[in-house]
């Protein structure tokens, strides 16, 4: 092996795994660190959610503080409250308003598995029409709670590969390893 | 006017028209369900029963109680007018409309046919008001089976449905 084509596979190699790795850490970092959701609340978890951005616990520390009225500037759809079947429709289209990547916190017994409300007007749990990455349980969820939820979500943000993440592939569909969204 | 002279006239122009006077926490009058617009009419323009604060529905066990609250804001009563018809038929109720009457009965005589199935003949639209076209059943009656369902099983009726 020549010198030449030693120094080249050596350029290989840090491309490959040096390089890649470093930009995982920052481009995770600097997603998890400005998560924008949605202002949009169904029920009286909402209140809670309001209370978790009010200066007592203010969850703009994480640099979460812009909750965005439209869908399409965020990426975060908190579900706080409880659905209806009149309301999922609705709901369901907000999420897909979003732009990739996004994320889904299920807020509350009522978001987690319908909660106090084994009804006929009552869906039985945001999952069953979104995909959701962290359930937050609690009726209501106390803003700590909350914020764990959150830091569970940054956990879960930094997990991510940008190699394998679906959003970032060739073709549309889900890579290895990455959950399938819906 | 007070509820026993409001009583007093209706028994003197309606001695047919009552059914019933319950001894119950508020003061209860039962009439015919046919006699329904009449009493009604009387009450609002003799009566100065100017108000209707609720229009519900009861389902007991043999006959289905649909339920007026009425006030007089012209004469600042607040003991509230109580007036209830019987439905007999448990399977298709049915009582006239007093939305000609009190507009407010509009939307609570919808609610009360979507959640407790009783027909108002004479309402200007009659439908269902927080469920959908299509939704079976009426969940407020005692033999509504309730159960949960999933979002794939009610898509088919949901015209609320965002696709």
């Amino acid at each position: 092996m020549s010198e030449e084509e030693r120094f080249r596979r050596h350029q290989e190699e840090l491309k490959n795994n040096i390089f890649l790795t470093t930009v995982d850490a920052v481009y995770n970092w600097g997603r998890k660190s400005s998560v924008w959701p949605v202002f949009f609340g169904l029920a009286c978890c909402a209140i809670e959610m309001i209370s978790a951005a009010t200066a007592r616990y203010d969850f703009s520390r994480f640099g979460m503080e812009i909750m965005r009225a439209s869908p399409r500037q965020a990426d975060l759809m908190i579900v706080a409250g409880t659905i209806t079947h009149k309301m999922a429709p609705a709901v369901l289209r907000i999420y897909e308003q979003m732009p990739e990547p996004k994320y889904v916190l299920a807020m509350g017994s009522c978001a987690t598995n319908g909660g106090p409300f084994p009804s006929y007007a009552v869906l039985q749990g945001a999952d069953e029409i979104l995909p959701v990455d962290v359930y937050v349980p609690g009726c209501p969820v106390r803003p700590e709670a909350l914020l764990d939820g959150f830091m569970m979500l940054h956990d879960k943000i930094m997990d991510q590969s940008i190699k394998t993440v679906p959003w970032y592939q060739k073709e549309d569909q889900p890579a290895k390893g990455e959950e399938t969204p819906r | 006017m007070t509820n026993n002279e409001i009583l007093a006239k209706l028994k003197v122009n309606f001695p047919d028209a009552i059914v019933a006077v319950p001894e119950l926490i508020d003061f209860t009058v039962v009439i015919k369900p046919d006699m329904l617009v009449d009493v009604a009419t009387y009450l609002r323009d003799a009566c100065n029963l100017d108000y209707l604060a609720d229009l519900t529905a009861v389902d007991h066990p043999d006959r289905f109680e649909v339920v007026y609250h009425f006030f007089s804001i012209a004469e600042e009563t607040c003991e509230p007018f109580v007036l209830k018809v019987y439905l007999k038929d448990k399977e298709n109720p049915s009582v006239a409309s007093i939305t000609p009457l009190w507009q407010g009965a509009y939307y609570q005589e919808c609610e009360v046919y979507d959640l407790m199935g009783i027909r108002f003949s004479g309402h200007p639209n009659l439908k269902r008001i927080l469920l959908w076209d299509g939704f079976e059943g009426h969940p407020l009656r005692k033999d509504y089976q309730n159960r949960t369902f999933t979002y794939e099983e009610l898509r088919p009726t949901n015209p609320e449905e965002a696709r």
